[in-house]
């Protein structure tokens, strides 16, 4: 077990480091000198010049890269264009908004979709199988962004219930996690329905039954408990994707977020931030795999080092 | 002595031909098996026939338009749903029916020729990586690793933040993001079908690797791509739909699907038919391939659920 603990985590390294010299190249991949893409279209030859200083993009691009890394480490994104700020303040400053849509995404979607899934395995065949499949079927198909401009539509202009954006209230949170749930909870429910059909196959589940086992014992103690072991890791893939899907939910909703700051500084080309935020998007989603996987080490014994 | 040579020449033939009929009919017959079953799945059906329905509207969508798709009618501007205008129309009296009907190509255009060339790419570097192994097998692997290490959408707004928007660039960014399922599906597929029997045969017949991959391994493996081709065209429209909707996909001017619903959204409060006609439209064509695609992974290998 602590060997693959320590193989999981030594993987992940040559990883992010890809990660980093891909973020890193960003700016060189864009089309043009970086120098003046950086200063802007309409800079003077003097700001690119003072540009190319301040970034070192004179320099050769591995010295370049080196000081990139250097300065990431002491957690140094550089200067948004836009507002001169600092890039890491600026991203710390949104993230709170985010990390609330992605709390208030995770708090009923894994659950209800595990929930949903594993009914429907038990049941299968029947009505509630059917119609549970054909929900999650529709909920993978719906575009998020649609369903929550459709609930602004019903809820806010309508009816007038809930507020059509902001996280003021706890009122304001319901649209926006309903968006944010909506495709995990499908997804959820089609693979722990799968999963658990799966379970209910093995030999293990046959004996528990034949000893003579409560059926809610076999269901529960035996089948679902091992049927999870494979919903882990789409669990995991699946909050990963959550932080940057809230890019969609920020959008439909007005809120301040990490996202809606990637679309703003992609759209004013503010490319210090943006590769901020792709760098901090992208370890987070390597490390939520990582936590994921070892998780998957500590629930499923029969993982070994190979 | 010619008698018999000459017997034994019809027999040979004789055989032949047996063998050629009786591989002939089981292969009718294992299609014939998989229409009856494919044919069972309601839902699978019901999502093929409206695939089969949305190409017909890319095909001949222009013709069957009530409307000019580009006419400005400023007397019913932003109008809901009536008799004359079953969709509404837009911020400037467009009649947004005819602008679906014409968006069609466009909008699975896009997404289709973006998981085309993403499946083809995928598909070559998997297979091969899967027969000749080594390193191109670690370079392919490692690769579509760091790729899978974005989540789809962030890898997309990446590489549109890089390109710039435009809808050539989203079907740039949904292409790349397309290449490393196929990549790594094919080279499982490959490694399981590299080990089978025949492969080995033609292997020591000196057949040469090219053949042996396009003519032995790949059909081999084309019932694992089927499945997720399907699958992905129905993510290719909704990545396309969301690139649009942050608006970095098509100008707003053109009539695709989400470049229509990301300008409806500033008129949510007064015109919502905006909205909700380009929504519904692509939730139909996503979940149709989806359906169609559940059907045929179901059909084609009961195993893999």
């Amino acid at each position: 077990m602590g060997r693959y603990f320590v193989k999981r985590i030594l993987e992940t390294i040559p990883l992010m480091l890809v990660i980093s010299v891909f973020v890193f190249m960003f700016i060189h991949l864009i089309p043009g000198d970086p120098a003046r893409t950086l200063a802007g279209l309409d800079a003077e030859e003097y700001e690119v010049q003072a540009i190319r200083e301040e970034y070192g993009l004179d320099k050769p691009i591995v010295q370049q890269y080196v000081d990139y890394m250097a300065k990431l480490f002491r957690g140094d994104m550089g200067r948004s264009m836009k507002s001169s700020t600092p890039v890491t303040g600026l991203i710390f400053d949104r993230m709170q908004n985010t990390l609330k849509l992605v709390v208030a995404g995770i708090a009923w979607a894994p659950v209800l979709g595990i929930f949903i899934g594993v009914m429907a395995a038990i049941k299968h065949g029947k009505l509630f199988d059917h119609i549970s499949m054909l929900i999650a079927i529709t909920g993978l198909s719906a575009p998020g962004f649609w369903l929550g401009l459709m609930g602004i539509q019903i809820f806010s202009v309508q009816l007038g219930w809930l507020p059509s954006g902001g996280l003021d209230t706890w009122k304001g949170y319901i649209l926006p996690s309903f968006t944010m749930g909506c495709g995990i909870m499908a997804v959820l429910a089609r693979y722990s329905r799968s999963s658990m059909m799966e379970t209910l196959r093995e030999d293990y589940v046959r004996t528990a039954r034949a000893k003579g086992q409560r059926e809610s014992v076999v269901m529960f103690a035996h089948a679902f408990r091992n049927s999870l072991i494979q919903v882990v890791t789409i669990l995991g893939l699946q909050i990963g994707g959550l932080l940057s899907g809230s890019v969609l939910t920020e959008t439909v909703f007005s809120i301040p977020g990490m996202g809606r700051l990637l679309v703003d500084s992609i759209a004013f080309r503010d490319y210090p931030v943006v590769q901020g935020l792709l760098m901090l998007f992208a370890l987070q989603y390597v490390l939520i795999n990582l936590v994921v996987d070892l998780l998957y080490g500590v629930i499923n014994p029969k993982i070994r080092f190979d | 002595m010619a008698d018999i040579r000459e017997k034994e020449q019809t027999n040979a033939a004789f055989d032949q031909n047996y063998i050629d009929e009786t591989i002939k009919a089981d292969q009718s017959s294992k299609a014939k098996q998989f229409v009856k079953k494919f044919l069972k799945r309601k839902t699978a059906v019901i999502g093929l026939i409206i695939i089969l329905l949305l190409i017909v509207i890319a095909i001949i969508g222009p013709s069957l338009a009530p409307y000019d798709y580009t006419a400005y009618d400023y007397d019913h501007v932003l109008e809901g749903p009536t008799a004359a205008h079953i969709f509404g129309t837009d911020v400037y009296g467009r009649d947004i029916f005819s602008r679906m009907l014409v968006g069609t190509r466009l909008t699975l255009g896009v997404s289709l020729s973006a998981v085309v060339i993403g499946a083809a790419i995928g598909s070559v570097l998997g297979l091969l990586a899967g027969y000749y192994g080594g390193v191109l097998e670690m370079l392919v692997m490692r690769s579509s690793d760091i790729l899978f290490s974005f989540p789809d959408i962030l890898l997309a707004i990446a590489i549109v933040a890089i390109l710039g928007p435009g809808i050539i660039n989203v079907l740039i960014a949904v292409m790349v993001f397309t290449i490393p399922s196929f990549a790594r599906i094919m080279r499982s597929a490959t490694l399981a079908v590299k080990g089978s029997l025949y492969v080995e045969v033609a292997q020591s017949l000196g057949c040469k690797d090219s053949r042996l991959l396009f003519v032995h391994i790949f059909p081999g493996t084309i019932q694992s791509l089927i499945v997720n081709f399907t699958m992905r065209i129905g993510s290719a429209i909704m990545a396309a739909a969301s690139l649009s909707f942050l608006g970095f996909g098509a100008n707003v001017s053109e009539p695709e699907w989400g470049a229509m619903l990301s300008v409806g959204r500033s008129y949510i409060g007064i015109a919502s038919h905006m909205v909700y006609f380009p929504g519904l439209v692509i939730f139909i064509t996503v979940l149709a391939f989806n359906l169609f695609g559940d059907g045929l992974r179901d059909t084609l290998d009961p195993k893999i659920k």
